[in-house]
């Protein structure tokens, strides 16, 4: 089909419009900044520093700590985001009575403000009044976990809090997904005496992948960015700063210690990051493969 | 044989029903908990008990947060702000999404792409630049200012999710509709759109949140009390910890009641409408 060229402007301008104002010109300013010794005190006098922030970013004595962190924090939470979603969409995905009831309650998570949710589990993972706590004493007669003291139970913490979050988005996707995988192939699969393990891993699997590709995809870039989970679990990345990921550690830099030009550079290195292992991954699986 | 076939599907199910609560159970616990924690008396605030309805329970947080609080002042600008990001994300959606489905140009792909790269930058690229932005345009403290932020920040996935729908239509179904005399816009209105259903409900679903649970960016811009918004409002509860604890949670609960209600109403649409594969094409 022929379209003029108006038309396409006109349905294309406002979205990049509103995007290259609010993401794009930020991204360029960002790349300005990062280049200035710009912070609170040098907001408007600020002087040039070339590369000189990049290059603070590697003497950085935490840097690795903190980068292995977040590939640790990503993997983590995408495994069983991945593993829990698609195992409650399979039980889900049966003829069960009360379906309807146990979906909506499951996607609840999802539903609630990231910050309500974070804040909340900050209170259940209290020492003292926490309900993780009773439940592990009373319960289960096991010690008390002093959640906020150790740099391992500080990670645990915000990271139990993600799955928690993240599991229904995945689910919800591969429901979806599963609705369109034609009933005649299991039906073959049954006559040749497959079983039901084989099923999954040479239908269901399979025919899944065009869904969980973007999720992964979306999934790995939401969990490697995401800020709210562990600046709210955690206090603000304590104990003694052990806690962070690159993100948050950033955001402490600019907005803690007002490292402006400083944490403009980190952003820009979390971001490099983050685009080469997607463009590695969108390669590897070709999952833009369809976009003419 | 038949008979211990039909006892062990029997068992399997019960099984499955088991672990279905189980997880269930788990999962909607820390709701319940804000819940209880609503309704507990201010003697006991700092209780020890696993007890969901406390004892000396009552809604006076509640009452306290509605009317000794400027709780209406930020519900009142919360819901202008979510109302007009779903506004104008429906709109901008629809349109783009649909020129990447259908039309041919230059840069179609790398479009795409750039959509996706947007996804990548860290809240803290964007935040101190953009509050330069906003105050170079005199956006700084406005409602304005936030519904334009949230606007570009809820686009590109709900751009994705138009386009990946749009990809399923059949284009024979508009190439009809314009045998028959309508015009190119006129199909995408008559025919497509409404085809889309789930898709726009998505997208309006998706916009509505972005603007009414996002913090980070509503504290930068937003300094004035009158014009904060629910996470805001709430976030001045919580800072006080320990006397507005209750408070808080009852704002809480009252702030995911309406979002929640929608995520439940809309859910069917969220299974059919959410079609991530649109990334194949």
């Amino acid at each position: 089909m022929r379209t003029s060229k108006t038309l396409i402007w006109l349905f294309l301008l406002p979205s990049a419009v509103v995007i290259g104002c609010v993401v794009f010109y930020p991204f360029v300013y960002n790349l300005y900044i990062s280049t200035t010794n710009m912070g609170l005190y040098t907001i408007r006098d600020y002087a040039f520093k070339g590369f000189g922030n990049y290059r603070d970013i590697f003497l950085e004595k935490d840097l690795w700590y903190y980068l292995g962190k977040t590939i640790v924090w990503t993997v983590v939470n995408l495994f069983f985001h991945m593993v829990l979603g698609i195992s409650i969409a399979l039980l889900l995905n049966r003829p069960i009575a009360g379906r309807g009831i146990y979906r909506a309650l499951l996607i609840l998570p999802w539903a609630m403000p990231q910050y309500i949710s974070a804040l909340t589990w900050k209170g259940m993972f209290n020492y003292q009044y926490g309900s993780v706590n009773l439940i592990l004493t009373r319960w289960l007669h096991l010690p008390a976990i002093e959640w906020f003291s150790s740099e391992t139970w500080a990670f645990i913490a915000p990271i139990i809090t993600n799955i928690w979050l993240g599991f229904p988005f995945v689910m919800v996707v591969t429901l979806g997904g599963l609705q369109s995988i034609p009933r005649d192939l299991y039906e073959a699969a049954e006559i040749d005496g497959a079983s039901p393990w084989r099923k999954f891993w040479n239908i269901t699997l399979p025919m899944l992948r065009p869904v969980l590709t973007p999720a992964i995809i979306l999934g790995t870039i939401w969990t490697f960015n995401n800020l709210n989970v562990i600046w709210l679990v955690t206090e603000r990345g304590l104990p003694a700063d052990k806690s962070h990921i690159l993100v948050t550690y950033v955001y402490k830099a600019a907005f803690t210690y007002y490292r402006y030009g400083y944490a403009a550079a980190f952003s820009v290195f979390i971001f490099l990051l983050l685009l080469g292992f997607v463009l590695v991954y969108i390669r590897q699986t070709r999952a833009l493969e369809g976009v003419r | 044989m038949k008979r211990r076939g039909a006892a062990a599907r029997t068992a399997g199910r019960i099984l499955l029903y088991l672990l279905l609560t189980a997880i269930t159970i788990v999962t909607v616990y820390p709701i319940v908990q804000i819940f209880g924690i609503s309704l507990r008396p201010a003697n006991e605030l700092y209780s020890t008990s696993l007890r969901i309805i406390p004892e000396g329970a009552s809604f006076d947080s509640y009452r306290k947060v509605l009317f000794e609080k400027d709780f209406f002042v930020w519900l009142r600008n919360s819901a202008i702000v979510a109302l007009a990001v779903s506004v104008f994300g429906v709109t901008f959606a629809s349109t783009s999404g649909y020129a990447f489905s259908r039309f041919r140009f230059r840069g179609k792909k790398t479009g795409m792409i750039v959509i996706l790269v947007t996804q990548m930058f860290p809240a803290t690229m964007l935040l101190l630049p953009l509050y330069v932005i906003m105050s170079a345009l005199h956006l700084v403290d406005t409602l304005l200012g936030i519904i334009i932020a949230y606007t570009a920040t809820a686009l590109p996935f709900c751009i994705w999710t138009m386009k990946g729908y749009y990809d399923t239509i059949p284009v024979d179904l508009e190439e009809a509709a314009m045998i028959d005399g309508t015009t190119r816009v006129g199909a995408f209105v008559r025919v497509t759109l409404p085809l889309s259903a789930p898709a726009l409900v998505i997208t309006a679903l998706f916009s509505f949140m972005a603007g009414w649970s996002e913090f980070i960016v509503a504290r930068v811009i937003i300094n004035q009390q009158k014009l904060y918004t629910l996470p805001l409002g709430l976030e001045s509860l919580s800072s006080t910890f320990q006397t507005e604890w209750a408070n808080y949670a009852a704002g809480s609960i009252i702030v995911c009641i309406p979002v929640v209600a929608l995520f439940l109403l809309l859910s069917r649409f969220l299974i059919s409408g959410l079609t991530l594969g649109g990334v194949k094409g």
